[in-house]
Protein backbone atom coordinates (compact mmCIF):
# COMPACT_ATOMS: atom_id res chain seq x y z
CA UNK A 1 0.00 0.00 0.00
CA UNK A 2 2.61 2.98 1.08
CA UNK A 3 4.49 1.50 -2.31
CA UNK A 4 1.35 2.20 -4.24
CA UNK A 5 1.13 5.47 -2.55
CA UNK A 6 4.95 6.35 -3.30
CA UNK A 7 4.33 5.33 -7.02
CA UNK A 8 1.32 7.39 -7.40
CA UNK A 9 3.11 10.35 -6.26
CA UNK A 10 5.31 10.56 -8.90
CA UNK A 11 2.30 11.18 -11.27
CA UNK A 12 1.69 15.11 -11.19
CA UNK A 13 -2.25 14.63 -12.07
CA UNK A 14 -2.46 12.78 -8.68
CA UNK A 15 -0.44 15.29 -6.43
CA UNK A 16 -2.61 18.02 -8.07
CA UNK A 17 -5.21 16.42 -7.07
CA UNK A 18 -4.83 16.77 -3.02
CA UNK A 19 -3.45 19.99 -3.52
CA UNK A 20 -6.59 20.92 -4.98
CA UNK A 21 -8.73 19.35 -2.87
CA UNK A 22 -6.85 21.94 -0.23
CA UNK A 23 -9.46 24.10 -1.96
CA UNK A 24 -12.69 22.23 -1.76
CA UNK A 25 -13.57 23.95 1.68
CA UNK A 26 -13.53 27.44 0.30
CA UNK A 27 -15.59 26.49 -2.78
CA UNK A 28 -18.15 24.82 -0.80
CA UNK A 29 -18.15 27.56 1.71
CA UNK A 30 -18.94 29.94 -1.25
CA UNK A 31 -22.32 27.63 -1.69
CA UNK A 32 -22.90 26.83 1.52
CA UNK A 33 -23.58 30.42 2.56
CA UNK A 34 -25.24 31.85 -1.02
CA UNK A 35 -27.30 28.99 -1.69
CA UNK A 36 -29.84 29.22 1.27
CA UNK A 37 -29.83 32.55 0.91
CA UNK A 38 -30.39 32.61 -2.19
CA UNK A 39 -33.30 29.99 -2.37
CA UNK A 40 -35.18 32.20 0.86
CA UNK A 41 -34.80 35.59 -1.40
CA UNK A 42 -35.37 33.90 -4.50
CA UNK A 43 -38.84 32.48 -3.12
CA UNK A 44 -39.56 36.32 -1.52
CA UNK A 45 -38.69 38.09 -4.52
CA UNK A 46 -40.46 35.50 -6.75
CA UNK A 47 -44.02 36.24 -4.60
CA UNK A 48 -43.18 40.04 -5.37
CA UNK A 49 -42.78 39.68 -8.91
CA UNK A 50 -46.24 37.98 -8.96
CA UNK A 51 -47.75 40.61 -6.50
CA UNK A 52 -50.25 43.23 -7.76
CA UNK A 53 -48.29 46.15 -6.25
CA UNK A 54 -46.80 47.23 -9.22
CA UNK A 55 -44.28 49.48 -7.68
CA UNK A 56 -42.81 46.07 -6.25
CA UNK A 57 -43.19 43.85 -9.19
CA UNK A 58 -41.44 46.64 -11.84
CA UNK A 59 -38.90 47.06 -9.50
CA UNK A 60 -37.77 43.80 -9.17
CA UNK A 61 -38.50 42.93 -12.60
CA UNK A 62 -35.85 45.78 -13.42
CA UNK A 63 -33.43 43.84 -11.03
CA UNK A 64 -34.11 41.05 -12.64
CA UNK A 65 -33.62 42.06 -16.23
CA UNK A 66 -29.92 43.86 -14.95
CA UNK A 67 -28.37 40.69 -13.55
CA UNK A 68 -29.55 38.55 -16.09
CA UNK A 69 -28.41 40.85 -18.92
CA UNK A 70 -24.72 41.07 -17.62
CA UNK A 71 -22.00 38.55 -17.40
CA UNK A 72 -21.37 37.54 -13.96
CA UNK A 73 -17.56 38.75 -14.11
CA UNK A 74 -18.62 42.27 -14.43
CA UNK A 75 -20.91 41.94 -11.27
CA UNK A 76 -18.04 40.30 -8.83
CA UNK A 77 -16.10 43.02 -10.65
CA UNK A 78 -18.18 45.96 -9.48
CA UNK A 79 -18.61 44.75 -6.11
CA UNK A 80 -14.82 43.61 -5.82
CA UNK A 81 -13.33 46.74 -7.32
CA UNK A 82 -15.87 48.78 -7.55
CA UNK A 83 -17.62 49.17 -3.86
CA UNK A 84 -14.33 49.42 -2.74
CA UNK A 85 -13.68 52.27 -4.70
CA UNK A 86 -16.59 54.28 -2.94
CA UNK A 87 -15.54 56.50 0.24
CA UNK A 88 -18.80 56.24 1.73
CA UNK A 89 -18.61 52.35 2.54
CA UNK A 90 -15.05 52.29 2.64
CA UNK A 91 -15.88 54.66 5.85
CA UNK A 92 -18.67 52.15 6.87
CA UNK A 93 -19.30 49.23 8.56
CA UNK A 94 -20.19 47.48 5.23
CA UNK A 95 -15.69 47.78 4.40
CA UNK A 96 -15.25 45.33 7.72
CA UNK A 97 -17.49 42.37 4.67
CA UNK A 98 -16.63 43.85 1.36
CA UNK A 99 -12.60 44.11 2.19
CA UNK A 100 -12.43 40.51 2.17
CA UNK A 101 -12.90 38.48 -1.43
CA UNK A 102 -15.15 35.77 0.10
CA UNK A 103 -18.04 38.27 1.34
CA UNK A 104 -17.59 39.99 -2.08
CA UNK A 105 -17.79 36.58 -4.06
CA UNK A 106 -20.86 35.42 -1.44
CA UNK A 107 -22.76 38.92 -2.36
CA UNK A 108 -22.20 38.61 -6.16
CA UNK A 109 -23.20 34.80 -6.26
CA UNK A 110 -26.01 35.44 -3.92
CA UNK A 111 -27.69 38.40 -6.24
CA UNK A 112 -27.06 36.63 -9.42
CA UNK A 113 -28.97 33.57 -8.22
CA UNK A 114 -31.66 35.07 -6.53
CA UNK A 115 -32.34 36.81 -10.25
CA UNK A 116 -32.23 33.39 -11.89
CA UNK A 117 -34.03 31.71 -9.23
CA UNK A 118 -36.67 33.98 -8.49
CA UNK A 119 -37.73 33.60 -12.11
CA UNK A 120 -37.48 30.12 -11.73
CA UNK A 121 -39.97 30.06 -8.89
CA UNK A 122 -42.45 32.64 -10.68
CA UNK A 123 -42.88 29.92 -13.44
CA UNK A 124 -43.49 27.76 -10.85
CA UNK A 125 -46.22 30.33 -8.90
CA UNK A 126 -48.16 31.14 -12.05
CA UNK A 127 -48.45 27.29 -13.08
CA UNK A 128 -50.57 26.53 -10.03
CA UNK A 129 -54.09 26.02 -11.48
CA UNK A 130 -57.10 28.33 -10.37
CA UNK A 131 -59.01 25.08 -9.25
CA UNK A 132 -56.11 24.29 -6.85
CA UNK A 133 -56.56 27.95 -5.36
CA UNK A 134 -60.21 28.19 -5.89
CA UNK A 135 -60.41 24.85 -3.37
CA UNK A 136 -58.48 26.61 -0.89
CA UNK A 137 -60.49 29.31 -0.74
CA UNK A 138 -63.41 27.57 0.39
CA UNK A 139 -62.13 25.63 2.72
CA UNK A 140 -61.71 28.77 4.31
CA UNK A 141 -57.64 29.12 4.10
CA UNK A 142 -56.73 33.18 4.53
CA UNK A 143 -54.12 34.37 2.09
CA UNK A 144 -50.79 32.48 4.52
CA UNK A 145 -52.39 29.25 4.86
CA UNK A 146 -53.34 29.05 0.84
CA UNK A 147 -49.44 30.50 0.05
CA UNK A 148 -47.69 27.79 2.66
CA UNK A 149 -50.47 24.82 2.47
CA UNK A 150 -50.97 25.11 -1.59
CA UNK A 151 -48.93 27.86 -3.83
CA UNK A 152 -45.72 27.06 -2.79
CA UNK A 153 -45.90 23.50 -2.30
CA UNK A 154 -46.87 22.89 -5.75
CA UNK A 155 -44.85 25.30 -7.33
CA UNK A 156 -41.42 24.26 -5.73
CA UNK A 157 -42.63 20.48 -6.81
CA UNK A 158 -42.96 21.64 -10.15
CA UNK A 159 -39.44 23.79 -10.75
CA UNK A 160 -36.80 21.21 -9.24
CA UNK A 161 -35.69 20.20 -12.23
CA UNK A 162 -34.75 23.44 -13.43
CA UNK A 163 -33.58 24.81 -10.22
CA UNK A 164 -31.41 21.87 -10.09
CA UNK A 165 -29.80 23.50 -13.13
CA UNK A 166 -29.22 26.95 -11.68
CA UNK A 167 -27.53 24.82 -8.37
CA UNK A 168 -25.35 23.29 -11.29
CA UNK A 169 -24.81 26.73 -12.70
CA UNK A 170 -23.54 27.81 -9.15
CA UNK A 171 -21.35 25.11 -8.63
CA UNK A 172 -19.72 26.36 -11.63
CA UNK A 173 -20.17 30.16 -11.25
CA UNK A 174 -17.67 29.93 -7.75
CA UNK A 175 -15.06 29.58 -10.02
CA UNK A 176 -15.15 32.76 -10.94
CA UNK A 177 -14.91 34.15 -7.71
CA UNK A 178 -10.88 32.80 -8.05
CA UNK A 179 -10.68 35.82 -9.83
CA UNK A 180 -10.61 38.42 -7.10
CA UNK A 181 -7.63 36.33 -5.20
CA UNK A 182 -10.09 34.28 -3.64
CA UNK A 183 -8.35 30.78 -3.37
CA UNK A 184 -10.46 28.07 -3.82
CA UNK A 185 -9.92 25.14 -6.52
CA UNK A 186 -9.51 26.99 -9.54
CA UNK A 187 -7.31 29.77 -7.69
CA UNK A 188 -5.29 26.69 -6.13
CA UNK A 189 -5.15 25.00 -9.57
CA UNK A 190 -3.94 27.89 -11.32
CA UNK A 191 -1.10 28.19 -8.67
CA UNK A 192 0.01 24.90 -9.22
CA UNK A 193 0.15 25.45 -12.95
CA UNK A 194 2.60 28.75 -12.75
CA UNK A 195 4.99 26.36 -10.13
CA UNK A 196 4.88 23.59 -12.42
CA UNK A 197 4.38 24.97 -15.90
CA UNK A 198 2.12 21.91 -16.29
CA UNK A 199 -1.45 23.68 -17.00
CA UNK A 200 -3.60 20.41 -18.07
CA UNK A 201 -2.19 18.44 -15.19
CA UNK A 202 -3.38 21.29 -12.52
CA UNK A 203 -6.75 21.98 -14.50
CA UNK A 204 -7.94 18.39 -14.89
CA UNK A 205 -7.16 17.98 -11.60
CA UNK A 206 -9.69 20.57 -10.85
CA UNK A 207 -12.04 19.77 -13.62
CA UNK A 208 -12.64 15.92 -12.18
CA UNK A 209 -13.27 17.25 -8.43
CA UNK A 210 -15.85 20.00 -9.88
CA UNK A 211 -17.27 17.14 -12.02
CA UNK A 212 -17.83 15.17 -9.13
CA UNK A 213 -19.58 18.39 -7.24
CA UNK A 214 -21.91 18.58 -9.90
CA UNK A 215 -22.57 14.78 -9.68
CA UNK A 216 -23.53 15.09 -6.26
CA UNK A 217 -25.33 17.83 -7.03
CA UNK A 218 -27.77 16.13 -9.52
CA UNK A 219 -28.12 13.06 -6.88
CA UNK A 220 -29.03 15.39 -4.40
CA UNK A 221 -31.83 17.40 -7.06
CA UNK A 222 -32.99 14.06 -8.41
CA UNK A 223 -33.75 12.53 -4.35
CA UNK A 224 -35.50 15.76 -3.74
CA UNK A 225 -37.75 15.11 -7.01
CA UNK A 226 -38.14 11.57 -5.94
CA UNK A 227 -39.13 12.54 -2.24
CA UNK A 228 -41.50 15.40 -3.07
CA UNK A 229 -42.97 13.62 -6.19
CA UNK A 230 -45.05 10.31 -4.58
CA UNK A 231 -47.80 10.13 -7.00
CA UNK A 232 -45.32 9.84 -9.92
CA UNK A 233 -43.24 7.15 -8.36
CA UNK A 234 -43.84 3.46 -10.10
CA UNK A 235 -45.11 1.49 -7.60
CA UNK A 236 -43.30 -1.79 -7.18
CA UNK A 237 -46.03 -4.03 -6.31
CA UNK B 1 -15.52 58.83 -7.61
CA UNK B 2 -17.43 58.62 -10.98
CA UNK B 3 -15.67 60.49 -13.93
CA UNK B 4 -18.68 59.61 -16.22
CA UNK B 5 -16.50 62.56 -18.54
CA UNK B 6 -13.94 60.02 -19.33
CA UNK B 7 -16.37 58.20 -21.47
CA UNK B 8 -15.73 60.79 -24.16
CA UNK B 9 -14.65 59.86 -27.71
CA UNK B 10 -10.62 60.80 -28.74
CA UNK B 11 -8.03 61.29 -26.47
CA UNK B 12 -9.36 62.60 -23.72
CA UNK B 13 -11.20 59.53 -23.33
CA UNK B 14 -12.44 56.03 -23.56
CA UNK B 15 -14.68 56.14 -25.78
CA UNK B 16 -13.65 54.88 -29.06
CA UNK B 17 -11.62 52.08 -27.18
CA UNK B 18 -14.87 50.86 -25.23
CA UNK B 19 -16.60 50.46 -28.76
CA UNK B 20 -13.73 48.71 -30.45
CA UNK B 21 -13.95 46.71 -27.73
CA UNK B 22 -17.87 46.23 -27.79
CA UNK B 23 -16.87 45.04 -31.86
CA UNK B 24 -14.65 42.51 -30.36
CA UNK B 25 -16.65 41.04 -27.87
CA UNK B 26 -19.23 40.60 -30.46
CA UNK B 27 -17.00 39.57 -32.90
CA UNK B 28 -15.94 37.43 -30.40
CA UNK B 29 -19.43 35.94 -29.70
CA UNK B 30 -20.17 35.57 -33.14
CA UNK B 31 -17.91 33.38 -34.50
CA UNK B 32 -17.67 31.08 -31.25
CA UNK B 33 -21.36 30.93 -31.66
CA UNK B 34 -21.27 29.85 -35.49
CA UNK B 35 -18.42 27.37 -34.54
CA UNK B 36 -20.52 26.32 -31.65
CA UNK B 37 -23.21 25.72 -33.76
CA UNK B 38 -21.14 23.35 -36.25
CA UNK B 39 -19.64 21.70 -33.94
CA UNK B 40 -23.33 21.13 -31.91
CA UNK B 41 -24.44 19.70 -35.32
CA UNK B 42 -21.55 16.92 -35.48
CA UNK B 43 -22.32 16.28 -31.97
CA UNK B 44 -26.44 16.02 -32.38
CA UNK B 45 -25.33 13.59 -35.61
CA UNK B 46 -23.23 11.62 -33.32
CA UNK B 47 -25.58 11.26 -30.52
CA UNK B 48 -28.25 10.29 -33.02
CA UNK B 49 -26.97 7.62 -35.53
CA UNK B 50 -26.76 3.74 -34.32
CA UNK B 51 -23.29 3.69 -33.17
CA UNK B 52 -22.24 3.12 -29.81
CA UNK B 53 -18.93 4.94 -30.16
CA UNK B 54 -19.71 8.16 -31.46
CA UNK B 55 -22.57 8.00 -28.99
CA UNK B 56 -20.36 7.27 -25.89
CA UNK B 57 -17.47 10.25 -27.40
CA UNK B 58 -20.66 12.56 -27.48
CA UNK B 59 -21.93 12.26 -24.41
CA UNK B 60 -18.95 12.42 -22.71
CA UNK B 61 -17.89 15.46 -23.93
CA UNK B 62 -20.99 17.25 -23.30
CA UNK B 63 -20.96 15.82 -19.72
CA UNK B 64 -17.79 16.83 -19.39
CA UNK B 65 -17.66 20.02 -20.35
CA UNK B 66 -21.26 20.73 -18.99
CA UNK B 67 -19.76 19.95 -15.47
CA UNK B 68 -16.81 21.79 -15.63
CA UNK B 69 -16.94 25.67 -15.13
CA UNK B 70 -16.00 27.39 -18.04
CA UNK B 71 -12.81 29.12 -16.52
CA UNK B 72 -11.47 26.06 -15.91
CA UNK B 73 -12.03 25.45 -19.89
CA UNK B 74 -10.67 28.56 -21.08
CA UNK B 75 -7.69 27.77 -18.76
CA UNK B 76 -7.12 24.75 -20.52
CA UNK B 77 -7.52 25.67 -23.53
CA UNK B 78 -5.69 29.13 -23.26
CA UNK B 79 -2.53 27.16 -21.83
CA UNK B 80 -2.53 24.07 -22.57
CA UNK B 81 -4.03 24.59 -26.16
CA UNK B 82 -0.47 25.45 -27.71
CA UNK B 83 1.04 22.40 -26.99
CA UNK B 84 -1.95 20.23 -28.63
CA UNK B 85 -1.68 22.56 -31.32
CA UNK B 86 2.29 22.02 -32.16
CA UNK B 87 2.15 18.16 -31.49
CA UNK B 88 -0.59 17.80 -34.41
CA UNK B 89 1.85 19.86 -36.40
CA UNK B 90 4.76 17.75 -35.39
CA UNK B 91 2.94 15.33 -37.01
CA UNK B 92 3.18 16.78 -40.48
CA UNK B 93 6.66 17.59 -40.20
CA UNK B 94 6.09 20.84 -38.57
CA UNK B 95 8.65 21.46 -35.91
CA UNK B 96 8.60 25.49 -35.44
CA UNK B 97 7.02 26.97 -32.59
CA UNK B 98 3.60 27.77 -33.00
CA UNK B 99 1.84 30.52 -30.82
CA UNK B 100 -1.67 30.96 -31.08
CA UNK B 101 -3.49 34.32 -30.82
CA UNK B 102 -5.89 35.13 -27.84
CA UNK B 103 -8.81 35.99 -30.17
CA UNK B 104 -8.30 31.83 -32.07
CA UNK B 105 -8.02 30.53 -28.40
CA UNK B 106 -11.12 32.44 -27.22
CA UNK B 107 -13.23 31.98 -30.01
CA UNK B 108 -12.24 28.19 -29.75
CA UNK B 109 -12.90 27.62 -26.20
CA UNK B 110 -16.64 29.28 -26.15
CA UNK B 111 -17.10 27.84 -29.24
CA UNK B 112 -16.06 24.05 -27.37
CA UNK B 113 -18.89 26.06 -24.10
CA UNK B 114 -21.58 26.95 -26.70
CA UNK B 115 -21.67 23.52 -28.52
CA UNK B 116 -22.78 21.97 -25.73
CA UNK B 117 -25.84 23.43 -24.98
CA UNK B 118 -26.89 23.97 -28.64
CA UNK B 119 -26.57 20.47 -29.15
CA UNK B 120 -29.09 20.04 -26.77
CA UNK B 121 -31.46 22.46 -27.79
CA UNK B 122 -30.54 21.03 -31.35
CA UNK B 123 -31.19 17.45 -30.62
CA UNK B 124 -34.96 18.42 -28.75
CA UNK B 125 -35.66 20.24 -32.03
CA UNK B 126 -34.60 17.21 -34.33
CA UNK B 127 -36.71 14.89 -32.07
CA UNK B 128 -39.76 17.09 -32.02
CA UNK B 129 -40.21 17.09 -36.04
CA UNK B 130 -43.09 14.36 -36.45
CA UNK B 131 -41.82 11.40 -38.59
CA UNK B 132 -44.93 10.69 -40.35
CA UNK B 133 -43.62 13.98 -41.99
CA UNK B 134 -40.38 12.53 -43.55
CA UNK B 135 -42.42 9.60 -44.40
CA UNK B 136 -45.25 11.65 -46.18
CA UNK B 137 -42.09 13.23 -47.95
CA UNK B 138 -40.77 10.13 -49.32
CA UNK B 139 -43.91 8.96 -50.53
CA UNK B 140 -43.73 12.27 -52.51
CA UNK B 141 -40.42 10.85 -54.35
CA UNK B 142 -38.29 13.42 -52.42
CA UNK B 143 -34.69 13.07 -52.45
CA UNK B 144 -32.85 12.66 -48.96
CA UNK B 145 -31.34 15.98 -49.65
CA UNK B 146 -34.67 17.62 -50.70
CA UNK B 147 -36.46 16.28 -47.38
CA UNK B 148 -33.46 17.95 -45.62
CA UNK B 149 -33.41 21.39 -46.83
CA UNK B 150 -37.62 21.61 -47.48
CA UNK B 151 -39.52 19.84 -44.66
CA UNK B 152 -36.73 18.88 -41.48
CA UNK B 153 -34.53 21.81 -42.01
CA UNK B 154 -37.28 24.88 -41.65
CA UNK B 155 -38.65 22.80 -38.72
CA UNK B 156 -36.13 22.28 -36.62
CA UNK B 157 -34.79 26.13 -36.94
CA UNK B 158 -38.36 27.02 -35.71
CA UNK B 159 -38.07 24.49 -32.94
CA UNK B 160 -34.57 25.57 -31.79
CA UNK B 161 -34.42 28.91 -32.45
CA UNK B 162 -35.98 30.03 -28.85
CA UNK B 163 -33.40 27.58 -27.26
CA UNK B 164 -30.70 29.21 -29.84
CA UNK B 165 -31.19 32.33 -28.66
CA UNK B 166 -30.89 31.73 -25.15
CA UNK B 167 -27.60 29.70 -25.59
CA UNK B 168 -26.33 33.47 -27.59
CA UNK B 169 -27.41 34.99 -24.32
CA UNK B 170 -25.17 32.50 -22.16
CA UNK B 171 -22.21 32.74 -25.45
CA UNK B 172 -22.31 35.95 -25.49
CA UNK B 173 -22.32 36.52 -21.41
CA UNK B 174 -19.16 34.14 -21.72
CA UNK B 175 -17.39 36.11 -23.77
CA UNK B 176 -16.49 38.31 -20.53
CA UNK B 177 -14.22 35.40 -19.36
CA UNK B 178 -11.72 35.09 -21.87
CA UNK B 179 -10.48 38.62 -20.91
CA UNK B 180 -8.40 36.70 -18.52
CA UNK B 181 -6.88 35.59 -21.57
CA UNK B 182 -5.52 39.01 -22.32
CA UNK B 183 -7.93 39.46 -25.58
CA UNK B 184 -9.19 43.51 -25.05
CA UNK B 185 -12.65 42.84 -25.31
CA UNK B 186 -15.25 45.30 -23.12
CA UNK B 187 -14.42 43.45 -19.52
CA UNK B 188 -10.56 43.78 -20.13
CA UNK B 189 -10.74 47.24 -21.63
CA UNK B 190 -12.97 48.53 -18.72
CA UNK B 191 -10.08 46.83 -16.15
CA UNK B 192 -8.06 48.53 -17.69
CA UNK B 193 -9.38 51.71 -18.01
CA UNK B 194 -10.49 51.46 -14.75
CA UNK B 195 -6.67 51.17 -13.74
CA UNK B 196 -5.43 54.19 -15.71
CA UNK B 197 -8.31 56.73 -14.45
CA UNK B 198 -8.44 55.07 -10.65
CA UNK B 199 -12.17 54.68 -11.25
CA UNK B 200 -13.41 51.01 -11.65
CA UNK B 201 -17.18 52.04 -10.32
CA UNK B 202 -17.64 54.09 -13.76
CA UNK B 203 -15.80 51.61 -16.52
CA UNK B 204 -17.63 48.55 -14.86
CA UNK B 205 -20.88 50.54 -14.97
CA UNK B 206 -20.08 51.30 -18.38
CA UNK B 207 -18.88 47.68 -19.08
CA UNK B 208 -22.25 46.38 -17.46
CA UNK B 209 -24.40 48.92 -19.59
CA UNK B 210 -22.86 47.70 -22.81
CA UNK B 211 -23.44 43.89 -21.91
CA UNK B 212 -26.84 45.08 -21.00
CA UNK B 213 -27.14 46.88 -24.34
CA UNK B 214 -25.67 43.93 -26.39
CA UNK B 215 -28.34 41.48 -24.48
CA UNK B 216 -31.04 43.39 -24.96
CA UNK B 217 -30.66 44.16 -28.43
CA UNK B 218 -29.81 40.77 -29.84
CA UNK B 219 -33.04 39.61 -27.65
CA UNK B 220 -35.03 41.50 -29.73
CA UNK B 221 -33.62 40.58 -33.34
CA UNK B 222 -33.99 36.75 -31.84
CA UNK B 223 -37.78 37.23 -30.99
CA UNK B 224 -38.24 38.81 -34.63
CA UNK B 225 -36.76 36.11 -36.20
CA UNK B 226 -38.71 33.73 -33.91
CA UNK B 227 -41.88 35.85 -35.24
CA UNK B 228 -40.53 34.82 -38.86
CA UNK B 229 -39.88 31.55 -38.32
CA UNK B 230 -43.66 30.63 -36.70
CA UNK B 231 -45.03 32.48 -39.55
CA UNK B 232 -46.84 29.40 -40.86
CA UNK B 233 -48.45 28.62 -37.54
CA UNK B 234 -50.32 32.33 -36.36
Amino acid sequence: MQNLIEQLNEYLLFRNFFEVIAGLDNTLLLLIISLPIGFVLSLLFALGRVSKNKFISKTIAFYIFTIRGTPLLVQIYLIYFGLGSVKFIRESFLWYLLKEPFWCGVLALTLNTVAYGSEIFRGGIQSVTKGQIESGLSLGFNRLMLLRKIIIPIALRKVLPSYGNELILMVKATSLVSLTTYMEMTGIARKIMAKTFAPVEAFVAAGILYLFLNFLMVQFVKYLEWKYNPHLRISKT
Amino acid sequence: MLKFDKLVFGDLGWGDELLIATLMTLTVSVLSMGLGLCLAIITVWAKLITNRITRLIANFYTTVVRGVPELLVIYLIFFGGNAVVMGIAKIFGYNKYIELNALTIGTIAIAFISATYSSEVIRAAYLAVNKGQVEAAKALGLSKFQIFMRVMGPQIIRHALPGIGNVWQITLKDTSLISVTGLVEIMRQSRIASNVEHSPLTFLITAACLYLFLTTFSGKLFKALELNYSKGYQ
